[in-house]
C-alpha cells in the first residue's frame, strides 16, 4: 500500500507587499502633517468641554503667556496680502518708518510682541531668528497706552468686508488682569465675539450640558 | 517566505570542470522592516491628533455709560460668582451683604460651584411664573432645536455674573465660562469686580493663609 504523503506546506509569507503597503501609509502620514509653526513662547491652553473647531484663516491670534506678555499675530494662509496690509496699517497709523524690507518680513514672522518702539528691531532681524529673541510683550496694562488696539485696527481694516475672527489664546497660568486688558483693546475696536482656545475636556456625566449634546431630536 | 529570493536555479549547466560557485543566499528578512513602518505609522498618527485645539464662544456687551441702558437682572434669580486666589471661588446670591445683619458672602472651591449653579437655577425655575412672554421664548429655543425647549423661559431669571479678581488665573475664568456650559447657564456676564468685594476676598484669603 503507498504511504499517503502529506504535503508539508510552508508558513512563511512573503512580506514584500506589507512592506509596500506600510511605508505607503508612512508617506502618506508624513507628507498629510501639518507641522506647527514655531511658537515664541509655549503655550499650555486650560481644557473646556466645548468641541468647536478652530478657524485656521482669516483670523487675528493674540497669545498671552503664562508671564503675562501678550503677542499679536494674524493667520491668513491663503492671502499673503494681508500682512501687508496690516504692517502697512500700523506703518502709517504710528508713523514708524519702517522699510519695504522690513515690512516685507512681516510675512514671515510668526508672532509680534514687542512695543512699537521695538518692533524695528524685529523685522530687522532673520525670520528664523526671531524666535530666540526674547520679545517683552505689546503693551496692553496701561489703557492710555494700549497698544493692541492699533494693532487690531490694522487687522480689521486689513480684513475689512471678511468675516474675521479673534481667537485668544491664554495660557491657564496667566493671570485675568491681562485678559481683560486684551478684550478691552477689542472692545475699543468695536468687536465683541471672540473665539478662546481651549483644549478639549470630557464634559462631565449626567451634566446638563450632556444631557442635551446625547439628546437625538424625534422624527415623526 | 518572508523575504525577498533573488538567488537563481541551477538551470545552467556550467561545462565539465567548473567549479560550482558557492551561492549565497540573497534573502532578506523583511520583518523588522515592517516592524519599523508600522511604528512610524503609529507615532504619526497619534502625535497628528493628540492636540485638537477647539474654541469656546466668548461674547462681551458693549460698554454702556448710561445705567439707564444697562440690563436689569432680578435681584432673586442673581447669583455672583467671585475667583480669587489660589483656585478659591467666592459667591453671593442677590445683593451683597456683610454687616450684622447677616453675610451671605460664602467661599467654595470649583467642585462646589456646579452644584451651587444647579442648585440655584432648580430655585429659580421653582419660582418661575408663566406669562406671555414665554411662548415666545420657547418657539425661538424650539426652532434653535433646543431639546429642553418646554423650559426655555423658565430659567430666564437666572443671571450668573462672573467676577475674576486680579489674582485669579485665565484658567480660572475658562473653567467657570465653561461651568455656566456644563450646566447650561444661558444668561451670565463677565463683570469688573467692585472695590468692596475685592476687599472681602482679601480678607477672606488672609484668613485662610491663601497665597
Amino acid at each position: 500500500m503507498p504511504k499517503v504523503h502529506l504535503q508539508r506546506k510552508s508558513t512563511d509569507t512573503d512580506m514584500t507587499p506589507f512592506v509596500d503597503i506600510a511605508f505607503l501609509i508612512l508617506s502618506f502620514f508624513i507628507m498629510a502633517t501639518k507641522f506647527k509653526p514655531p511658537e515664541p513662547v509655549p503655550i499650555t491652553t486650560p481644557g473646556s468641554v466645548i468641541s468647536q473647531k478652530l478657524p485656521e484663516n482669516n483670523a487675528v491670534l493674540i497669545i498671552v503667556d503664562s508671564t503675562n506678555r501678550v503677542y499679536f499675530s494674524v493667520l491668513s494662509d491663503k492671502d499673503k496680502t494681508k500682512f501687508d496690509a496690516v504692517i502697512q496699517g500700523v506703518n502709517t497709523s504710528r508713523n514708524l518708518n519702517l522699510t519695504k524690507e522690513e515690512m516685507a518680513t512681516y510675512r514671515q514672522t510668526y508672532a509680534v510682541g514687542v512695543p512699537f518702539t521695538g518692533l524695528k528691531q524685529l523685522l530687522d532681524m532673520d525670520p528664523k531668528d526671531q524666535v530666540n529673541l526674547k520679545q517683552p510683550g505689546i503693551p496692553v496694562m496701561d489703557s492710555a497706552n494700549n497698544e493692541l488696539v492699533w494693532w487690531i485696527g490694522a487687522a480689521k481694516a486689513a480684513f475689512a468686508g471678511e468675516k474675521l475672527n479673534y481667537l485668544i489664546k491664554g495660557d491657564g497660568q496667566s493671570k485675568y488682569p491681562a485678559f481683560e486688558a486684551v478684550v478691552e483693546a477689542l472692545k475699543r475696536n468695536d468687536e465683541f465675539k471672540y473665539n478662546l482656545v481651549t483644549a478639549l475636556d470630557n464634559a462631565p456625566t449626567n451634566s446638563a450640558f450632556d444631557k442635551a449634546s446625547k439628546w437625538v431630536p424625534q422624527t415623526k | 517566505m518572508a523575504s525577498i529570493d533573488s538567488g537563481g536555479g541551477d538551470s545552467h549547466k556550467k561545462g565539465p570542470g567548473v567549479k560550482k560557485a558557492k551561492k549565497l543566499s540573497t534573502r532578506v528578512d523583511m520583518t523588522p522592516m515592517v516592524d519599523l513602518g508600522f511604528l512610524l505609522i503609529t507615532f504619526f498618527i497619534f502625535t497628528a491628533t493628540m492636540s485638537t485645539p477647539t474654541t469656546m464662544d466668548l461674547n462681551m456687551p458693549k460698554d454702556v455709560k448710561d445705567p439707564k441702558d444697562q440690563t436689569e437682572a432680578k435681584e432673586s434669580g442673581v447669583l455672583t460668582v467671585m475667583l480669587g486666589k489660589g483656585n478659591q471661588v467666592y459667591y453671593y446670591e442677590g445683593k451683597l451683604v456683610v454687616d450684622a445683619g447677616g453675610n451671605n458672602f460664602k467661599q467654595t472651591t470649583f467642585k462646589g460651584i456646579r452644584d451651587i449653579l444647579i442648585n440655584k437655577k432648580k430655585e429659580v425655575i421653582g419660582r418661575h411664573v408663566h406669562d406671555d412672554t414665554c411662548p415666545k421664548a420657547q418657539q425661538r429655543a424650539k426652532e434653535k432645536g433646543d431639546p429642553d425647549w418646554e423650559n426655555a423661559c423658565k430659567d430666564r431669571d437666572f443671571i450668573v455674573v462672573i467676577k475674576p479678581d486680579q489674582d485669579a488665573t485665565y484658567a480660572n475664568t475658562v473653567d467657570i465660562l465653561d461651568e455656566m456650559t456644563i450646566n447650561q447657564v444661558k444668561t451670565y456676564a463677565m463683570v469688573k469686580i467692585l472695590p468692596q468685594e475685592y476687599e472681602l476676598i482679601q480678607a477672606t484669603e488672609k484668613n485662610n493663609g491663601i497665597k
